[in-house]
């Protein structure tokens, strides 16, 4: 499940520990921590600046 | 085929629902009235129906049989002709403020005027289809919501009808609306010189679509009050509507999710845009030009309970003319998509 948003996330066959996979739902960008079953952690976020 | 008439096709409201049904394949347009326009041809006042339409304004007082009727009448209007319109068709869908309402005392207190129907309203179902889908699905006499209004009703749904605000603070809902929705006729307010480069708070209070957020959203009982702006902004299309909730638990982003996926996960016209990443992280008109879809985010005051909502449409589409179409659609018992297939341009 997706920490941010609690959607479904599907990893590939292959996956390992650290790769970065992307939630389906939120776009957020989720570290694997864990295999069976999948765990995740997010991962930093890009910022962005519209003249805060 | 379903056979449509368009009732005051020829202002921007009326010429959606033209462009929208042309590329539909169940429904055909036979008819469309112009008391202004009289014998000129509907192609050449809506260019996006060049080539795609032989068809000529004609008078209402000649109004044919159809299955059909949309009404893209001003404002106060159709209440006046609905007999007329009745007598066209089984189904009449009204995208005038006619029939909105089901209290007839909110009229004159919203609109200044007193509805020369109100035995009318109780049978008239709101036309969102995502909060009436079940009774559109029978309806004959069915009245498309306001712009702002279906923007904030989306927005807020999933919390006001899960029981989630506070009653106690009022619910602020501040509407950024385009040009468009002002209609077609030229005003003072309209031109250009007037206009270009404007961000004008045209409705700080008593904007008329307040009582619709009110009816739809239950907020009545127990009283909770809504506290409704709307500024004009420089685009042609679109809707930006930034409501601020508090809520009654506390419920973080994660539990927010919950809620919103659970009212729209089925919903093929409300998606939830709330992205942690990329340039396009939250709801924006811009992108819904065209489009029948309803973007709605929300977003957790980790300093208070506020809840920040957004909630974007094109106001002419799922606002207008497109919400038509989709409750046609339902009530036609035909998929619920049909002709608003469209999923808009980038960039644009």
């Amino acid at each position: 499940m997706c920490p941010e948003c609690d959607a479904r996330v599907a990893v590939d066959d292959g996956v390992e520990r650290g790769e970065v996979v992307t939630c389906p739902e939120c776009n957020a960008e989720l570290e694997v921590i864990g295999l069976d079953p999948p765990r995740f952690v997010l991962a930093p976020p890009e910022e962005v600046d519209w003249g805060e | 085929m379903i056979r449509a008439a368009v009732v005051g096709g020829a202002g921007y409201a009326g010429g959606e629902v033209l462009r929208l049904l042309a590329g539909h394949p169940e429904i055909e347009v036979v008819q469309v009235t112009s008391e202004r326009l009289i014998g000129r041809p509907v192609a050449a006042v809506h260019p996006p129906l060049r080539g795609r339409t032989e068809l000529r304004f004609s008078s209402r007082d000649t109004l044919r049989g159809a299955d059909v009727v949309f009404a893209a009448m001003s404002h106060g209007e159709s209440s006046g002709a609905i007999h007329e319109l009745q007598a066209a068709a089984p189904v009449v869908i009204d995208l005038g403020a006619d029939f909105r309402l089901r209290d007839a005392n909110d009229y004159p207190r919203w609109y200044g005027w007193n509805h020369p129907s109100p035995q009318l309203l109780g049978s008239a179902v709101y036309g969102l289809v995502e909060m009436h889908r079940a009774e559109i699905a029978s309806a004959s006499l069915i009245a498309s919501g306001g712009c702002l209004a279906t923007a904030s009703i989306l927005g807020l749904a999933p919390l006001a009808c899960a029981g989630l605000l506070d009653p106690a603070i009022p619910l602020v809902v501040e509407a950024k609306v385009g040009s468009s929705a002002g209609g077609s006729q030229a005003g003072d307010t309209t031109h250009h010189a007037h206009r270009s480069g404007e961000m004008r708070s045209y409705a700080p209070t008593g904007h008329r679509h307040t009582a619709e957020i009110l009816q739809e959203l239950h907020l009545g009982v127990p009283k909770h009050e809504v506290a409704f702006s709307a500024t004009a902004v420089e685009a042609v299309r679109g809707v930006l509507v930034t409501a601020h909730a508090y809520l009654n638990a506390d419920l973080d982003d994660r539990a927010l999710w919950q809620v919103y996926r659970s009212r729209y996960g089925a919903e093929p016209f409300v998606r939830i845009v709330k992205s942690r990443t990329g340039l396009h992280r939250s709801p924006s008109p811009k992108l819904l030009t065209g489009t029948n879809y309803c973007d709605v985010s929300f977003e957790r005051d980790p300093h208070s309970r506020r809840v920040v909502v957004t909630a974007a449409l094109d106001n002419l589409v799922k606002g207008s003319a497109g919400q038509a179409v989709q409750a046609c659609n339902v009530r036609h018992r035909i998929p619920e998509t049909l002709g608003l297939e469209f999923g808009g341009l980038y960039p644009i």
